[in-house]
């Protein structure tokens, strides 16, 4: 995939994503355009229906715009076929989940593995790094808890982990925290914090809460499919 | 990639033991079922082939009538042989031994014993013809045929229910009204072609079962052996040349009974049975089609269960593809295993059959090979669909999937 060396990493230009059709069309996002540079960590907020899942999902490659344009380190994504986004997603991206999303008959391990699998390295190789991501989210020692034996917290940092494994450029958190109580919400915010510092991972993130948000440097809001708030808060770097 | 794909295949089908068995049970049924079928028929069609060859490929076995095999046809409208026509052909150049045989299904009786069996009245020659050896006591005398003793020689069978373990030779049996004499039993044959005993029988001079149990002179069959040096087709040419001439059939007319080798019986028994064994597997394989809907079923069940797996995978970067594949793999592993269980229990089935049929057991590879790539394509025919609506999936769906 050819990529432009200056661009930024994700851009939006008058980005539409239409529901329905007639009177029951939705408009979840309505002409938005936006940039978001490496390095970043951004914060998405807004009320439930304001089309922030839908941007993140757009971002996520899982989802594409109806109209506008999604380019992607200069690449509009509206242009590859299925197999090429699944490529983007394997070797670009990583996502963290509101309800954790472990396989949940699988170790620590094997859920972290998974997306090398689909990389096709060998089982020799996975190990390495997998045990790698698993250290650096603090889970040493835990690497054959099935995800029913770990707390909410510990299942957030296997999923952190996960997609730490494919070494992705940019992270899509949504709503990480939703389901953890303060402290585990805070020590999670710091684990995504110094990724995005110490390894450079651009981070993006949905939350509706705004103690949340306040971890992130630049926070996004939107309200009824349009970008209606673009605030760098310098609270992270 | 492929290994990790089989391997969480066989994850998947372990997860769910009972249901992975019940799933593929149609497939084991099936293929079980073929496999039985198909080996027993082997089995049988060598069975078929050896005791024929066993009665010597230079054997020929002239009926009444046209047709060839089958029931013979209302015995008052075709022409029956008599022991002047066994005679007759007994002269001829490439003719070796002739017997006429005359059959009749009675009831013998020694002592408080009985047994239900086929008497046939036939001549010395009859052992000879069949390659036949007296295992205690002797064969007929010229004299005892030509006079029409009551004398005669007991099968394995018949010796063994009425006499047990003793040696009937010298004993008396009745058959109706007819009391005689036990000259000698005759050595044990085994099954025949049909599975048949061949040693439930009694034989006796011809002429006293013509006279006493049948009541006319009539032959029902003439068994002809040929000298070493003459063909098969010398010989039927020759024996259907004197018939004719004895029977003043014209020139352009049909002959009005019938000359076959043995040869000629085996390839016909061999195809019944065949179109047999083709009609009974075709049954069983019906099964396996229903054992195919069986795992697809499953398979969309899984599909569904696993909804929310598949987002996650393919959030993580799998590719419809793979996923897709994932699904097939499952499902031809599922169906393989029924394969390989079925080749196992038809195997076993087979050999079960074997042994109580008394035929060979005659496992064939190319016929479980088949089976087993037979199992496999039942398993990408119908995983295909389960396999095809996995990969279709919108991974933001289906990671909102509860």
């Amino acid at each position: 995939m050819e990529k432009a060396p200056n661009a930024p990493l994700i851009r939006f230009d008058k980005v539409a994503r239409v529901y329905g059709m007639g009177e029951a069309e939705v408009r979840a996002l309505d002409g938005v355009d936006l940039t978001i540079q490496a390095g970043e960590f951004v914060a998405i907020m807004g009320p439930s229906g304001s089309g922030k899942s839908t941007a993140m999902n757009i971002i996520g490659c899982l989802d594409r715009p109806s109209t506008g344009q999604y380019l992607f380190q200069g690449m509009p994504v509206e242009g590859l076929s299925p197999d090429q986004r699944a490529l983007l997603r394997r070797h670009a991206l990583g996502f963290v989940f509101q309800g954790f999303n472990l396989l949940a008959r699988s170790t620590a391990l094997e859920n972290v593995e998974l997306p090398l699998i689909y990389k096709g390295l060998s089982r020799a190789d996975r190990l390495p790094i997998a045990l790698a991501a698993l250290d650096k989210v603090g889970l040493t020692g835990r690497e054959h808890h099935d995800p029913s034996q770990l707390s909410g917290g510990q299942q957030q940092r296997v999923a952190i982990a996960r997609a730490l494994a494919g070494s992705p450029q940019l992270i899509l958190a949504d709503e990480p925290t939703g389901n953890l109580d303060s402290q585990r919400s805070h020590e999670i915010m710091l684990l995504l914090q110094a990724l995005n510092r110490d390894e450079g991972i651009t981070i993006v993130m949905v939350t509706h809460e705004s103690d949340i948000a306040a971890y992130a440097s630049r926070r996004l809001t939107f309200t009824d499919g349009h970008l209606t708030e673009d605030r760098r808060t310098g609270a992270a770097a | 990639m492929i290994w990790e794909t089989i391997t969480l295949a066989f994850v998947a089908i372990i997860r769910n033991k009972l249901r992975s068995f019940l799933t593929v049970l149609g497939v084991v049924i099936g293929v079980a079922a073929v496999i039985a079928m198909v080996t027993i028929g082997q089995g049988s069609s060598a069975q078929v082939r050896a005791s024929v060859e066993s009665l010597g490929t230079n054997v020929l076995s002239m009926r009444p009538g046209r047709q060839r095999m089958g029931p013979p046809s209302g015995g008052g409208q075709v022409a029956r042989f008599s022991v002047k026509d066994a005679e007759a052909i007994a002269e001829l150049s490439t003719v070796g031994f002739v017997a006429p045989l005359v059959s009749s299904g009675q009831t013998v009786v020694a002592g408080n014993a009985n047994a239900a069996t086929q008497v046939y009245g036939t001549t010395g020659d009859y052992l000879m013809v069949q390659n036949w050896q007296v295992a205690s006591g002797r064969g007929f005398t010229e004299g005892e045929v030509s006079a029409g003793t009551s004398s005669c020689l007991l099968g394995q069978t018949v010796a063994t229910e009425l006499f047990g373990q003793s040696d009937p030779v010298g004993a008396q049996i009745r058959v109706k009204t007819l009391s005689c004499q036990v000259v000698g039993v005759l050595a044990a044959r085994g099954a025949g072609s049909f599975g048949q005993d061949q040693d439930d029988l009694v034989l006796m001079p011809i002429k006293t079962v013509q006279r006493r149990l049948a009541g006319n002179g009539d032959v029902d069959s003439i068994s002809i052996a040929l000298r070493k040096s003459a063909t098969s087709a010398d010989g039927i040419d020759q024996v259907s040349a004197l018939m004719r001439e004895r029977r003043r059939i014209g020139i352009g007319q049909e002959d009005n009974f019938s000359v076959t080798d043995m040869a000629e019986i085996s390839s016909v028994l061999t195809g019944i049975n065949s179109v047999l064994t083709g009609l009974l597997s075709s049954v069983a394989a019906v099964s396996l089609l229903v054992g195919g809907i069986g795992i697809m079923n499953i398979m969309l069940v899984s599909v569904t269960e696993r909804t929310r797996e598949i987002g996650i995978r393919l959030a993580v970067g799998a590719s419809a593809g793979q996923v897709m594949m994932q699904f097939l793999v499952e499902a031809v592993v599922l169906s393989l295993l029924g394969g390989v269980l079925g080749i196992g229990v038809g195997l076993a089935l087979a050999f079960a059959g074997s042994i109580f049929m008394a035929i060979p057991f005659a496992p064939s590879a190319s016929v479980v090979a088949l089976a087993f790539c037979f199992s496999a394509l039942v398993g990408v025919v119908f995983g295909y669909f389960p396999a095809r609506r996995a990969a279709r999936l919108d991974p933001i769906e289906a990671l909102r999937h509860q």
